[in-house]
């Protein structure tokens, strides 16, 4: 068993609230130019709290050696391929940061006077005509947060659509490889989901979607939310069909763009009979993750659905752009302000590097990296769905499991060889998937290190499938007990109180 | 293209390896219906340098140079320079959600240490990893009071941002949740509690107050909570100003604290990324929507820390999670997360009373509105338009309050005015002068 990196100081850091002293400080305001103000007399002593009771006191020395202690216990892009499918983890380019935190935009307030904005009004301006050109729809609104507020939005536009018509209908359509957010979103909307099953190419069924859509008398489907290409890294050939037979009956057609990775520069959503979908700017256009966000998640729709886009909508008038907030058919807001600003800022740095086609061609390397692995692992790992592979490969561990290592063990042997594990177990449809997507920013060098990783443990699993149940073994952490976790759930740090407290 | 790194040549040898001869082949099998036959029209990429050259002169087209009075739900505070020295780490920059526990501890520890600081801040048991933002914690915060109370109907403040409230209404509006308003005491600025008291019923789940409120005044919360629990509801404390918990009584009467981290060193930004975060008593735990992360073992024995309680999430439950949050603010809890430690239990005691000795010093000069206690924003009547005023200002580079006319007809002479330990004892003077 090997120990020795947890022996280092910086591998056994303390929590914050362990390491503090009271007395220490690791800041120092400037002198009031204005008289001090006493709590007390100003708000009334009840409303002035005593202290904040176990908060953190520690140095600035102590303070950014706590967090750069804590950070090298992170995998990251910047240390390697992280393969996560359907997250697209791609580089993250650092002018894009140095961009965001130029004080004009990253002290504009919000309240500011328009005059005194336009240059934040011309970024979203800009970012908005070109994810329009780049989806093929008609309007859009960068209001979301994220994919899952994006796809809350763009539900909600439908059902708004819908009653104008006179009726909201009743539920959703969700294929079975669907992401958790689109169900959950669905019934937050107000929605009921029902669940329609791929078929063997791995793609929605476009006959039995048809005849669900014929014994739908009562036209109670609102819409089919469906990702494109499929969480499996299918693209869905008959889409335009599937569009068609919704459209038909009154439906509308939501596309989850998570996998926009995919499309960018070779098709557009707009074009293949989309009414309203979502971007996720954390996946296709590279701004950070962040350890889990902040995120972007824009709505574009098409021409029908525009009315009811959440205000404020940006307009240009008399030379100068404006907030327009007259919109009578609006759903409203769905968050206060404009958005996270601050990565539309990123996204665009990201598409003007890229231009046009620049875009294409990062596609093109994300179908090409995805291909690869899938044409070297293929001897290895079986596919449970041979059609053409897109930005991603879906493997299962069918060989694997027969010998007793899953897909959550196989990637936590994955961690041993320097690697961040594929995405386990997602899409369910498939039985202990794993989801492969490199993203365009891989050299072929970093492919195949992965691959051969990728070979070494099958090849370990066939000779010693227990020594891969145990793994990882060269991490500062061990297999997490994540069962203890749930079953006793510690969600916060308290103080250790000594017997004698404890007794009284 | 300098973020692709491949040669052509690895191009053609990996495309051969994919038995394929050119590129197009791998996009081959998509529908000719579905095909873009044409450039995307977009203009050619540009290097670096004219990238930051773009976007320096957008920055150049905003109000940068300008003092501002604006507050309103964001803040200007001082950003201590480490904040962004730990978060430009590209181990926890370009991280993903830390599913894998034992690659991910860095983001873990920290997300627990976040977990507990807001727990201490508001005087709440438990606190999950945030939300997108205030606005979208509150609707979230009463869906929540909902599940728990078996109830259909929330009670919200008119003193509540108004933002926050638009939001609300929109969630609200297909959930089967009817929403209704209650107002403020015309001489107080605070809660008419007594309408308050009319408006409570058995179908109320929730009450949602904000202290400091959108006119910056400090709220009787325990009276609220009593009324409140006295018709079985929950009380909702809503937070825009963080640094506020550094002086006021945290909200311990509250079940639910939903709030805005955006005073914690987070910039302005034009309105984001922010950080929002839904704290409760401990015995709404599996209530919570969003990430959670929590303490056990590695299979040595060390502590560890992972995701948990995930049966509330999407992911899991699908339809029937407690919210579709997926994606959420870390980083930016980070930011807040090292403001914290920075400014620590002192730092932000000190911090907060510079922010009350500043405003305090404007309202000498400027008189308030309304009578009841406030933090660092007040409401003040104007003699003339407060647009005309702001106009005037704007000459000397001086951005005035935010009149109020929009959102409350009735104060449209009014200015709301914020002060923090960032604004100029001279620009408070030159502001107090064009008031007069
Ligand atoms: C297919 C799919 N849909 C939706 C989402 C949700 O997006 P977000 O995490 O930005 O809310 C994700 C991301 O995890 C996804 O992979």
């Amino acid at each position: 068993m090997i120990r020795k990196v947890r022996q280092h100081i910086s591998q056994n850091e303390a929590l914050l609230f362990e390491e503090t002293s009271p007395g220490k400080a690791g800041y120092q305001l400037p002198e009031l130019d204005v008289p001090s103000v006493d709590p007390q007399a100003a708000l009334g002593a009840p409303n002035v709290r005593v202290e904040i009771e176990g908060f953190p006191e520690v140095s600035e020395v102590e303070a950014i050696r706590h967090f750069t202690r804590l950070s090298t216990w992170n995998y990251a892009i910047d240390l390697g391929l992280y393969p996560l499918g359907s997250c697209t983890m791609k580089y993250n380019p650092r002018v894009n940061e140095f961009v965001a935190r130029l004080d004009g935009l990253a002290w504009a307030h919000p309240y500011q006077p328009e005059s005194l904005s336009q240059g934040a009004l011309e970024i979203i301006a800009e970012l908005e005509s070109a994810l329009l050109e780049i989806t093929g729809m008609d309007a859009i609104t960068l209001q979301p947060a994220a994919g899952a507020h994006g796809e809350f939005t763009g539900i909600l536009l439908v059902r708004a659509y819908l009653e104008s018509q006179g009726n909201p209908r009743k539920k959703i359509l969700v294929p079975d490889s669907a992401h958790g957010t689109n169900p959950a979103t669905a019934s937050m909307a107000g929605y009921s989901v029902q669940n329609i099953k791929s078929n063997a190419k791995g793609m929605m069924d476009v006959s039995s979607l048809a005849r669900l859509l014929d014994e739908d008398t009562n036209n109670e489907i609102a819409a089919l939310m469906v990702t494109n290409p499929s969480t499996l890294g299918i693209f869905e050939e008959d889409i335009a069909k599937v569009a068609e037979i919704l459209h038909a009956k009154g439906a509308m057609l939501y596309m989850d763009g998570a996998n926009m990775n995919a499309l960018v520069g070779l098709t557009r959503p707009g074009d293949f009979g989309v009414d309203v979908m979502h971007l996720n700017l954390h996946k296709t256009f590279s701004t950070p993750h962040g350890g889990g966000g902040p995120g972007g998640g824009p709505v574009a729709v098409k021409k029908h659905l525009e009315p009811f886009l959440p205000i404020p909508r940006l307009k240009r008038v008399n030379e100068a752009w404006t907030f327009d907030y007259k919109f009578p058919q609006s759903i409203g807001r769905v968050r206060a302000f404009y958005g996270n600003f601050g990565v539309l800022v990123r996204a665009l740095a990201y598409i003007l590097a890229h231009g046009g086609n620049g875009l294409k061609n990062a596609t093109i390397d994300a179908l090409m990296n995805a291909n690869y692995i899938r044409r070297k692992l293929e001897p290895y790992y079986d596919l449970p769905y041979d059609s053409p592979s897109m930005h991603e490969v879906v493997f299962s561990d069918d060989r694997q499991s027969k010998q007793g290592v899953r897909t959550g063990d196989l990637a936590k042997r994955l961690i041993d060889y320097g690697f961040h594990p594929y995405t386990v177990s997602f899409p369910t449809i498939v039985h202990g998937a794993i989801m492969i997507e490199p993203t365009e920013t891989e050299s072929k060098r970093e492919l195949d290190l992965f691959i051969d990783a990728m070979i070494s443990i099958a090849k370990e699993i066939e000779k010693d499938p227990k020594f891969v149940l145990q793994a990882p073994y060269l991490t500062r952490t061990s297999r997490v007990d994540e069962v203890t976790a749930a079953r006793r759930p510690i969600v916060r740090w308290r103080p250790q109180r000594t017997s004698s407290q404890a007794a009284d | 293209m300098r973020y692709l790194p491949k040669s052509d040549s690895e191009r053609k040898e990996m495309l051969a390896a994919c038995g394929i001869e050119t590129a197009e082949e791998l996009y081959a099998h998509l529908p000719a219906e579905a095909r873009l036959n044409r450039p995307l029209d977009l203009a050619p990429g540009i290097s670096e340098y004219e990238i930051i050259d773009f976007f320096k002169a957008r920055a150049a087209e905003t109000a940068d140079g300008y003092a501002s009075f604006l507050g309103a739900g964001v803040y200007r505070h001082y950003r201590p320079v480490l904040i962004d020295t730990i978060v430009s780490r590209g181990e926890f920059l370009t991280s993903y959600t830390p599913y894998q526990a034992e690659i991910a501890q860095g983001t873990l520890t920290a997300i627990f240490e976040f977990q507990t600081m807001i727990c201490q801040l508001t005087g709440m048991d438990v606190a999950n990893a945030s939300m997108y933002d205030g606005s979208t914690a509150v609707p979230e915060a009463a869906m929540m009071a909902l599940r728990v109370t078996g109830r259909n109907r929330v009670l919200v403040s008119r003193v509540v941002h108004p933002e926050y409230r638009q939001v609300l209404t929109t969630y609200a509006k297909h959930q089967g949740m009817p929403v209704a308003e209650f107002g403020y005491d015309a001489e107080t600025g605070q809660i008419d509690l007594k309408d308050l008291e009319r408006k409570l019923d058995d179908d109320t789940a929730a009450v949602i107050i904000q202290s400091p409120n959108f006119f910056g005044v400090i709220e009787n919360v325990q009276a609220a909570a009593d009324l409140a629990h006295r018709r079985g509801a929950l009380l909702i404390f809503v937070f825009a100003e963080a640094v506020s918990l550094g002086i006021l009584e945290p909200p311990r009467d509250a079940d639910i604290v939903a709030g805005e981290l955006q005073s914690f060193a987070i910039s302005p930004s034009f309105g984001g990324p922010y950080a929002g975060i839904i704290a409760s008593k401990e015995k709404f735990l599996r209530q919570l929507p969003g990430r959670l992360v929590g303490e056990t073992l590695d299979s040595n024995g060390n502590r560890a820390f992972c995701l948990t309680l995930s049966t509330r999430e999407q992911h899991i439950r699908r339809e029937k999670a407690t919210s579709n949050i997926c994606t959420n603010q870390a980083l930016i809890a980070l930011m807040a997360t090292v403001f914290m430690t920075v400014y620590g239990k002192a730092g932000l005691r000190e911090l907060a009373t510079q922010n009350l000795s500043k405003a305090h010093y404007l309202s000498s000069k400027v008189k308030p509105r309304f009578t009841g206690p406030f933090f660092n924003e007040f409401v003040t009547t104007a003699k003339s338009a407060p647009e005309e005023i702001n106009q005037t200002l704007l000459a000397r580079k001086i951005i005035g309050g935010l009149p109020l006319g929009t959102h409350y007809p009735e104060l449209a002479d009014s200015l709301l005015l914020c002060a923090t330990e960032m604004t100029r004892r001279a620009d408070m003077d030159t502001l107090a002068e064009a008031l007069k």
